[in-house]
């Protein structure tokens, strides 16, 4: 059982922060951003590059993947979404565009880091081993230590910096936010290029655990949507609960019922549209938006 | 003077325009070969190494001067499409070679991209080679599909008794994505292992190919303590995290697939943990590979930027095809004139030292000559590449 918890709190933490970044991109924008797994993945592969090709330590891999993606979400949102937004009223615009810019950089990452997996040395040898009750590498244990850590930073980032409140009061109401002074144009690109960065940082953090390759940019951003949907989307606290609960399920699930074959994302899958059913807005959306 | 000028220049360029068509004729002809597989997503890497492997050896040919078939000499093309590994997209694929005129194409990748395209390759007269595993493609009344690889019936029962003869290995857990391919290789995984009279401790467990964390999925299998941990049909994007897992939750024993491997993404991704890991490989480890071989890797490195250990495989189906059609030009554009040389084909294997030989074979599996002669080369990693383990021959 002390496994399972674990494994789950593990699992947790990293969803979390991936959640983090696309809930703060649909809650300033409104985008849902299909292009999110895709940078999580770019992330992953400058840290490698960083770190494996040019041999410079892994933290600077890690600051390289959060200035590289920073600076991308930037330049996506000024020239791609910004004029859309502007121009259309229409929502399928923008998620057009996302799913544009996703192939667009499964595109680049295959032209510039190749097909092939690629991952980084473990940063911290040795496994934890709780009288055989609670088994984790110790590069597992600084991972999810310093996903939590991330997490409480961005926290408090967006609860006492001032452009953390500016980002809150566009989340909360655009026009009156506007009326108060605050800059939408601006502190829309700086919420994306955060949330990029975001997805770079987790990127980075995990290409050591789980290594990288061109193909897991899809498949992640489902899971991040799957998150955001069980939390309630554009709420911070909700992401941040959706990953934690999508991993304990998933911990739970793949030992409770390793026995009945991997039936363990079909239980989530019934279980949330069940859960959709009875609350379309998630744990802590708002039934209005 | 004028007049005279303008009849030099008229002469010179009634002659270049005459003397066209003759450097045309000089030019050679074009030899379309095929490929549709996966060259994007989760398994580009499968996809991806066939086709530059094919690009590879196509440009050496072409800067030699071309391939002779009888007396006419042709440059290849090769004509790629990218299926996704969606089995709409690959007969769209093959819809696109037939249209093409081509008659020879390589792949698709996986089990229900190659059983949705028979329909379209015989009707239309073109003979593949997929890297798939369902015998009824290669077995009549199929006759157009040639696997391209060692099938896992065939290398995993040979895997096994050697371990289980030379290391004593008694007791067998299997592991698969939770996929059409790697289920349908551990289910003909756990059959051969039966037959062997090995105990099947654990054979249910699967895990999502987009898993970010194995140590859930593996902790129930580890418990079983198996002597051998088998990785059905994984690909090269989860083997190294799998090891990885498997070793960081204190597993001791043997684990193996009977998928080929690379070993540089194993090194990144699992270090010293993957040290013994067993797979099947091809002919490109020092005690196999001849002087081509080599120097095809070499090609391969510059023009791609790095080489990739699948391709060991991935080199031989064009090499069979350029092969047959030298030994029967009729069947250049009749594919029906290519399973008649099938049966008594044999050339050189231009891959290997010694006296190594490219022929189909496939009779005890299928029943016909189904199948290209691919080395059984079964690896151990160690020390960041791959040595041969045992050397051993389908049929």
């Amino acid at each position: 059982m002390e496994q399972i918890i674990a494994n789950g709190l593990y699992l947790g933490a990293q969803y979390a922060l991936i959640a983090l970044g696309l809930t703060l991109i649909f809650s300033l924008m409104n985008v849902l951003n299909f292009a999110h797994g895709q940078m999580y993945v770019f992330g992953g592969f400058v840290t490698y590059t960083v770190v494996v090709q040019l041999g410079l330590p892994f933290i600077v891999g890690l600051f390289a993947s959060a200035i590289v993606l920073a600076i991308m979400g930037a330049a996506i949102e000024k020239f791609l979404f910004a004029p859309v937004v502007r121009r259309s009223k229409r929502d399928e615009s923008t998620m057009l565009l996302a799913a544009g810019v996703a192939f667009f950089l499964d595109a680049v990452i295959l032209l510039f880091f190749g097909e092939k997996q690629r991952g980084v040395p473990k940063i911290v040898n040795g496994v934890f081993n709780w009288d055989m009750r609670i088994i984790m590498p110790y590069d597992r244990i600084l991972i999810g230590v310093l996903a939590i850590l991330l997490i409480v930073v961005f926290i408090a980032f967006m609860n006492y910096s001032k452009t953390g409140r500016a980002m809150r009061a566009l989340a909360q109401d655009k026009m009156a936010a506007q009326l108060m002074g605050v800059n939408v144009a601006r502190y829309s690109m700086i919420g994306f290029a955060l949330g990029a960065m975001l997805a770079g940082l987790v990127g980075g953090l995990l290409v050591t655990i789980t290594g990288v390759n061109l193909g897991m940019g899809g498949p992640t951003s489902i899971k991040a949507f799957l998150m955001i949907m069980i939390g309630g989307a554009g709420v911070i606290s909700g992401a941040i609960a959706g990953g934690f609960i999508l991993g304990m399920m998933e911990s739970v699930g793949l030992t409770v019922l390793s026995a009945y074959g991997d039936i363990t994302y079909l239980v989530i899958f019934a279980t949330l549209m069940i859960f959709l059913a009875v609350r379309p807005q998630g744990l802590m959306g708002k039934p209005w938006g | 003077m004028q007049k005279r000028t303008f009849l030099k220049f008229s002469a010179l360029a009634a002659a270049t325009f005459l003397s066209l068509p003759m450097m045309a004729h000089a030019e050679n002809a074009k030899l379309k070969i095929g490929f549709v597989g996966v060259t994007s997503g989760p398994a580009a890497a499968w996809g991806i190494s066939n086709q530059r492997s094919m690009e590879a050896r196509a440009a050496w040919l072409n800067e030699l001067g071309g391939v002779k078939f009888g007396d006419k000499t042709y440059d290849i093309e090769i004509v790629p499409f990218d299926d996704q590994k969606d089995p709409k997209r690959a007969i769209a694929g093959m819809e696109k070679m037939a249209q093409d005129g081509v008659h020879y194409v390589v792949g698709p990748n996986v089990d229900d991209g190659a059983a949705a395209v028979r329909p379209v390759a015989e009707h239309n007269g073109i003979m593949y080679f997929p890297y798939a595993f369902p015998k009824e493609l290669f077995t009549a009344p199929a006759s157009n599909a040639i696997l391209g690889m060692v099938a896992n019936y065939q290398s995993g029962p040979a895997i096994y008794k050697y371990l289980k003869e030379n290391k004593g290995v008694k007791k067998v857990a299997f592991v698969a994505a939770n996929e059409s391919d790697p289920l349908s290789q551990r289910e003909s995984g756990i059959a051969a292992a039966q037959a062997l009279e090995l105990e099947v401790v654990s054979g249910n467990v699967t895990y999502q190919v987009d898993t970010t964390d194995f140590t859930p999925v593996l902790l129930p299998v580890i418990q079983a303590s198996p002597d051998l941990l088998v990785l059905s049909g994984v690909s090269p994007a989860n083997a190294p995290q799998l090891i990885r897992s498997a070793r960081e939750l204190g597993y001791t024993g043997f684990i193996s697939t009977e998928t080929g491997q690379d070993a540089t993404v194993l090194q990144e991704g699992a270090g010293e943990l993957a040290e013994g890991f067993i797979s099947v490989g091809g002919a490109s480890t020092p005690e196999l590979a001849s002087d081509t071989m080599k120097e095809f890797v070499d090609r391969y490195t510059k023009m791609f930027g790095e080489y990739n250990d699948e391709s060991n495989t991935k080199v031989y189906a064009l090499e069979y095809i350029i092969e047959t059609l030298k030994a029967n030009p009729a069947a250049i554009d009749n594919v029906e004139e290519y399973k008649k040389t099938m049966d008594t084909f044999e050339a050189a294997n231009p891959f290997m030292k010694g006296d190594a030989k490219l022929r189909y074979v496939g009779m005890t599996s299928f029943g016909q000559k189904r199948q290209v002669s691919v080395p059984l080369v079964v690896n151990e990693y160690k020390g960041g590449k791959f040595e041969t383990l045992f050397v051993g021959q389908v049929d």
